[in-house]
């Protein structure tokens, strides 16, 4: 991929050296061909990774003809009927479930994380050790494998096929890592500000909703954004343990809808869009938070 | 007395966590693992205890080890676009890409990467169809029109099918993953392989690579579970079709809990996949606590 002649991107020690390799033309040359090969190569891959979007998005605004005539062309004109056809087949509803689960699921899922973190690193709890262990041995297990006892556990509880069953389970399965995440966080910050606090006779709860909190607001955007995507995109606890397809979240009713349509190929392509719209835009905005929430949580 | 229990109180602040965690996550897996020795159906009021049978079925089951297998190449394939070719990805955006454009390309490779299972998998479901699919028609454009075929209807290719899906949904992520990780990495140690007269290829595979073990071992380990963990991809592209081709260990457990119903055998593959996984990621636990780079 890159030119392999070590002196090319040194001239300074080549002329040193005083080598036989002309001094303008040969390495130059190849340099440059080697950089154009690395920008096609970077080019050519970005059009993989995009085309197949703006074929979505283009497909959901063009007619049946237009998507078997003319799949790499431009739509004739802005359908916004399809995306209105799309919405009544269900995605507004799927949409509004899906939103009901991820607010709720962020907001349980970073306040009990929080806590968490706030008791393991300032409170110094009892078997605080344990409880480490604890979060940790659930990074590591399989939400598959639980399938089956939930369904029998969740039914025992009266909350299958009830959007409380996501609930929860997207806040159980997703306590680990969030717990992780703010606890690396919460480990730097500097521990004499809530000492002054204690000082001025500020309860624990003061301290945590009033000093701590605010301090880690970056991180607690960050696991909120992380959170967002995954409760966005669950599939597995959303096709088994909801039934009523008025419950059905976008990632299972997008698939319903995919098979009840079958060939009307610009409604369902308006639908995906709609589908993959939000995260989207939560993702060009909050860009930072996310990759930091990325490699945060995977190095601790 | 008092002290002690004051002591105690702080554990209000754990609770919530723990016990979700205990009831959702902890309890089901263990029950897992002692369903796994009963048979039983979802609708049979007394679970028969059969010892290790499950198991046995497993082992006499073709369509076990062909799920198993797709697994096998799921993770041989992720592992080399997800950790080969992204690091090298990671490495040219960083080392040869100007600043602004750098951070344009990163912004296109991640997109995928917040799109759905679902929406990428029915979208690709798409692009693979043979009436209104992308990929046929950009095969016959470039002369290679004896390709085209129905891509997720054979059982020779349609494991592929989804597994090139995943590929283009994450190799951008792990590039990401990477790219941070370099940032992370200190320019003097570049300047210094320029100054020894490395080129980009040398110094990519003597400061890069050695420098970005910790991160590597991260991602493979991920890729790994990941791949033992496919499920959502595959029920919305193949179903496991056509005739069990597709299968994964996932997708094979849901069979058979709630399609042909037998809970049992469906729990000894969960306990499967659970070992896997779980020795997995101990795996990474160990590894990485022994080899932390500090700089």
């Amino acid at each position: 991929m890159v030119t392999t002649d070590p002196t090319a991107t040194i001239p300074k020690a080549r002329q040193r050296r005083g080598n036989a390799i002309p001094a303008n033309r040969g390495p130059g040359l190849r340099q440059a061909i080697g950089k154009w090969l690395i920008w096609l190569a970077l080019a050519i891959l970005a059009v993989l990774v995009i085309y197949p979007l703006l074929w979505m998005v283009f497909s959901s605004f063009k007619d049946n003809g237009e998507v078997f005539g003319h799949p790499f062309g431009l739509p004739g004109q802005l359908r916004w009927h399809n995306f209105v056809e799309a919405g009544n087949a269900g995605v507004v509803r799927y949409f509004t479930n899906s939103v009901i689960v991820t607010a709720g699921s962020i907001l349980t899922t970073t306040l009990f994380s929080a806590w968490a973190a706030y008791g393991l690193v300032r409170l110094n709890i009892p078997f605080g050790g344990p409880v480490v262990l604890l979060l940790l041995g659930g990074l590591m297990l399989a939400p598959t494998v639980a399938l089956i006892p939930l369904f029998g556990l969740l039914q025992q509880l009266h909350i299958y096929n009830t959007l409380w069953a996501l609930l929860v389970l997207y806040t159980a399965f997703r306590i680990p890592f969030t717990t992780f995440l703010i606890r690396a966080y919460m480990i730097d910050l500097p521990p004499d500000v809530d000492e002054a606090a204690i000082l001025d006779g500020a309860s624990r709860s003061q301290i945590f909703w009033q000093i701590i909190l605010p301090m880690c607001r970056p991180i607690l955007v960050s696991a909120a954004l992380l959170q967002a995507l995954f409760a966005w995109n669950e599939f597995v606890f959303a096709l088994v343990f909801l039934s009523d397809s008025n419950l059905k979240t976008l990632p299972v009713g997008l698939m319903d809808m995919q098979s009840r349509l079958l060939t009307n190929w610009p409604v369902q392509f308006a639908g995906l869009t709609m589908a993959a719209l939000p995260m989207l835009v939560l993702f060009l905005i909050g860009q930072r938070q996310f990759l930091r929430g990325l490699t945060e949580g995977m190095g601790k | 007395m008092n002290r002690q229990i004051e002591r105690w109180r702080t554990w209000v602040w754990v609770l919530p966590a723990v016990v979700l965690l205990v009831v959702f996550v902890y309890y089901p897996i263990v029950d897992n693992i002692r369903l796994s020795f009963f048979s039983w159906s979802a609708f049979s009021t007394s679970p028969a205890f059969v010892g290790l049978d499950n198991y046995t079925t497993a082992a006499t089951d073709p369509v076990f080890w062909h799920s198993l297998w797709n697994n096998v190449l799921y993770a041989v394939i992720s592992l080399i676009f997800q950790v080969g070719l992204a690091l090298v990805l990671a490495a040219v955006l960083e080392e040869v890409v100007h600043q602004r454009l750098r951070g344009i390309l990163r912004t296109i490779y991640f997109i995928p990467a917040t799109i759905s299972i679902t929406v990428a998998g029915i979208l690709f479901s798409f692009v693979y169809n043979p009436q209104i699919g992308l990929l046929n028609r950009a095969l016959g454009a470039v002369g290679l029109g004896s390709l085209a075929q129905d891509w997720l209807g054979n059982p020779q290719t349609a494991i592929f099918g989804v597994i090139g899906m995943s590929q283009w949904q994450s190799i951008g992520y792990t590039a990401v993953l990477f790219v941070v990780a370099i940032q992370r990495i200190p320019r003097e140690l570049y300047e210094a392989a320029k100054v020894d007269g490395a080129g980009h290829v040398r110094t990519f595979l003597s400061v890069t690579i050695p420098l970005l073990r910790e991160m590597t071992t991260l991602v493979v380990i991920l890729t790994m579970s990941g791949a033992f963990l496919v499920f959502n991809e595959i029920m919305v592209m193949t179903a496991g079709g056509p005739s069990n081709s597709s299968q994964v260990l996932n997708t094979w457990l849901y069979h058979n809990a709630f399609l042909t119903d037998d809970m049992g055998y469906a729990s000894a593959i969960g306990t499967v996949i659970f070992v896997i996984t779980f020795s997995i990621s101990a795996a990474q636990i160990l590894i990485t606590r022994r080899r932390r780079v500090q700089w």
